[in-house]
């Protein structure tokens, strides 16, 4: 891995910003270069919020990407916008809960991750983000999922209820993607 | 000490307390409030000052106010603001008191927007309010990097009891990286504070100011500050070059982000086998100058393209360092436009087709 | 000469200075009583002033204290950053009616509401003195300056402002006396006002503020005898003289 870009979008409040500064916090960690930039612009106040995540083994240039590696959209008009740009042979993490369409790309990976649901069934509606994150993690492989734990713990570790929701759909999410890397592979294969 | 995920704004404020200054004030501004509510929930902390103003206007001369202490103290804003603490920034210069502002750019002019841009330039370079005064500027293209120009920007100050600006674009601002602060962080010398107010015992009245109603003594006070200003223009020059290497046709003058995001471009272009050097001054005042014509008149330089996100400030500096021994090509995007490197690489390289700006050719008449 | 003694003196907050001030002014009358006060409390070691723009932007040539010299109507931004990281120190701001109640009417506003712990000598004489004579926010219904040739028209620039009325609107604690200095008897009482302002400072009660009526007989066009009348008869009228604001009588409310 030279550099590895990922962009997360959907609704303010859905957790986006957190998710990311997660991820950049996990690649810290594992002294990799990093860069975390919000959209702070006019979207901020129509509902729509992204931020970029930079991951890097060596210095990073440009903050900017407009042709991320990947993309995590968690509602529609993320979907739309961001669906597009994601570079050929990226991935595409979609939140299937809120988003009803799949992208007619076929050059990139796409995930649908029906993060809503898992993490209803988790307990709390409001860790869609931490489901999103562990699939991108277990789709892309870009950081550890055990340093992944430990930043969590560190970063959201207040309160032990939430921490074990938390890493419970992380988990899930993880699982979730790896299942779909091995059959997308397996029907690559075939 | 491990290194810290910081946003630009916060990153700024903790560089400035480690630098011993712990007196703001501030008024709200995107897109630098952060610094103002880091430094609010940090302050009671280190028992420093922190103070929200009435206005921007308020803030530039309670900064004045504060100065005379000779305490160390800094203000952030962003351009709107900037604008508005003209007045007293002039003042502070003429009266030579050191202060520490911080510019995170938005677009202009007027209300403009709050996406990142560089047309402060002029503003900041340049003199910004009346009189014959320059600020020392630094321009950070990273938080590391911003953190180590804030905290030096205080020891600057101090050294030539002038303000120093600390500008960035609003991705400064907003984007976290990691970063390092230095720990027992140590400074050269510098001379004791034997003008600040601290109250007439035993000796004269210290009176601050800058009338002075006889020409000759008015003249001889701007001549002081102009000499200051050619000393920092032999000792505070600061500039990096990137990939710069003899068999480059071009050289790209960028700063700030903008800088980094030429960087994106050159390395791109080295990988289709296009070699490309940058020039990043990262003082703005004093600009490089030496430096800068070292590298354009290198032999195989053919050009010279100054990127920008504004509409075209800095390239005038250049203009005048080149002298004309190299043509030079500007773009830039500005009102919170970022040109991609995508953009950047589009511009290197219609310049080495020599496509340079089109121009609308004549049609013959049938 | 054995059984004479001093009785009158320069006060050491007073430099030996040749006034530059116009005859029949009163910011000379006005200077003294701060520079006696600096004394009386023995403050004067470790005070800062703030001198505006117009007139009295000399102070510092006059009061025998470290000095700074304001952009116009910015004299309380000033103080407020000092005497905010020099809580320890006494500091006043020396302004007239166009730099305070004009230009610089927000940050007087502010720091009154504020309660910043410094104090002002608000020095009203209803015109702007430096620039030769134009209307100030303070002049008088009617009053004629070379900025209204036919009088202060009311239907058109306004009511003068009153500045201690209008800072007591405030509900921040503070100090604020009108005072004049136009005869001995007044004189006497205005020093007490300038003692009581330095002393809630000294105290570290709250933000204080003496309006002075003061006078310009030359862009009154007056001589400095009628100068004194015009106060008496015209100024103290829509401005009268008392506390308009007391700490005292506060606190208990």
């Amino acid at each position: 891995m030279a550099q590895f870009e990922v962009t997360l979008a959907g609704f303010g409040g859905q957790g986006i910003m957190t998710a990311g500064q997660l991820l950049a916090y996990t690649g810290i960690e594992e002294k990799k270069q990093v860069v975390w930039l919000p959209s702070y612009g006019p979207e901020m106040r129509g509902g729509t919020a992204y931020c970029t995540v930079v991951i890097s083994d060596t210095r990073i240039g440009s903050p900017i990407i407009n042709n991320p590696t990947a993309a995590c959209v968690f509602n529609r008009p993320s979907f739309d916008k961001f669906s597009p740009r994601v570079k050929p042979g990226g991935l595409l993490l979609v939140n299937s809960s809120l988003i009803d369409v799949t992208t007619d790309r076929t050059d990139i990976t796409e995930l649908l991750i029906p993060a809503n649901k898992i993490a209803l069934d988790a307990g709390n509606a409001r860790v869609a983000n931490i489901v999103i994150l562990g699939a991108f993690i277990g789709a892309s492989k870009i950081v550890s999922y055990e340093k992944t734990v430990e930043v969590i713990r560190s970063k959201l570790g207040r309160k032990k209820e939430m921490l074990d929701i938390n890493l419970n759909v992380l988990e899930k999410g993880f699982k979730l993607a790896l299942d779909i890397m091995k059959k997308a592979g397996k029907k690559e294969k075939a | 000490m491990p290194k810290i995920l910081m946003k630009g704004n916060e990153a700024i404020a903790e560089a400035a307390l480690r630098a011993g200054a712990t007196n703001y004030f501030c008024y709200p501004i995107t897109p630098q409030t952060e610094v103002a509510e880091y430094l609010a929930r940090r302050m009671p902390e280190v028992g420093g000052v922190f103070l929200q103003a009435e206005s921007e206007v308020a803030v530039g001369n309670i900064l004045f106010g504060a100065a005379a202490t000779g305490k160390r103290v800094f203000t952030s804003s962003s351009s709107p603001g900037i604008s508005l603490m003209q007045e007293a920034i002039s003042y502070i210069a003429g009266a030579q008191l050191p202060c520490v502002i911080v510019n995170i750019m938005r677009g202009g002019p007027g209300l403009g927007g709050i996406l990142p841009a560089q047309s402060d330039y002029f503003q900041a370079v340049k003199g910004g309010g009346h009189g014959d005064y320059r600020l020392l500027v630094l321009a950070p293209s990273s938080i590391q990097e911003a953190v180590d120009l804030t905290m030096l920007s205080f020891y600057l100050a101090d050294k030539y009891r002038n303000p120093v600006m600390v500008i960035g674009d609003g991705m400064i601002g907003q984007m976290m990286e990691p970063v390092e602060f230095p720990e027992n962080y140590k400074e050269p010398p510098l001379p004791p504070k034997d003008w600040a107010c601290t109250g007439a015992k035993d000796r004269e009245p210290h009176i601050i100011k800058s009338l002075f109603l006889d020409p000759i003594a008015l003249e001889e006070n701007s001549l002081i500050l102009h000499r200051k200003y050619e000393q920092m223009k032999t000792e505070e020059v600061r500039c990096e070059l990137y990939k710069t290497s003899p068999k480059n046709k071009i050289l790209i003058v960028s700063y700030g982000t903008m800088a980094r995001i030429c960087q994106t471009a050159i390395d791109e272009l080295e990988a289709e086998g296009i070699s490309v050097g940058l020039f990043r001054p990262i003082s703005l005042f004093p600009y490089p100058e030496k430096e800068l014509y070292t590298e354009v008149v290198r032999k195989n330089i053919e050009k010279v393209l100054v990127i920008e996100m504004s509409i075209g400030q800095m390239v005038e500096d250049v203009e005048r360092i080149v002298k004309g021994a190299r043509p030079i090509q500007f773009f830039g995007r500005t009102g919170g436009v970022v040109p991609s490197p995508e953009e950047a690489k589009e511009q290197i390289k219609l310049l080495l087709k020599k496509e340079t700006i089109a121009k609308p050719r004549k049609k013959k008449k049938a | 000469m054995e059984d004479t003694k001093t009785i009158f003196t320069r006060p050491t907050a007073l430099k030996e200075t040749v006034t530059h001030y116009c005859p029949g002014c009163t910011h000379g009358v006005i200077h003294r009583l701060v520079a006696e006060v600096l004394d009386e409390l023995d403050l004067r070691e470790r005070t800062l002033g703030v001198a505006p723009v117009g007139c009295s932007v000399f102070a510092y040539n006059y009061i025998n204290t470290d000095f700074l010299e304001a952009p116009h109507g910015r004299a309380p931004a000033l103080a407020t950053g000092f005497k905010r990281l020099r809580p320890d120190m006494i500091v006043f701001t020396y302004q007239g009616d166009g730099d305070l109640a004009s230009i610089g009417m927000g940050e007087i506003v502010h720091s009154a509401n504020r309660g910043e712990k410094f104090t002002v000598i608000f020095v009203n004489n209803g015109i702007y003195g430096m620039t030769g004579g134009q209307m100030a926010p303070t002049t008088l219904e009617g009053q004629v300056t070379t900025t209204s040739p036919r009088g202060r028209n009311v239907a058109d620039v306004g009511m003068p402002i009153r500045v201690c009325e209008l800072l007591a609107s405030l509900a921040t604690p503070a100090y604020l006396e009108r005072v004049a200095v136009h005869t001995p008897q007044n004189i006497i009482r205005a020093k007490r006002a300038v003692r009581k302002a330095f002393t809630c400072q000294v105290e570290n009660r709250c933000f204080s503020l003496v309006e002075f009526l003061s006078t310009c007989p030359t862009n009154w066009g007056l001589t400095p005898a009628e100068s004194k009348k015009w106060v008496e008869e015209r100024t103290m009228k829509y401005f009268p003289l008392g506390c308009y604001k007391d700490p005292d009588k506060e606190v208990k409310g």
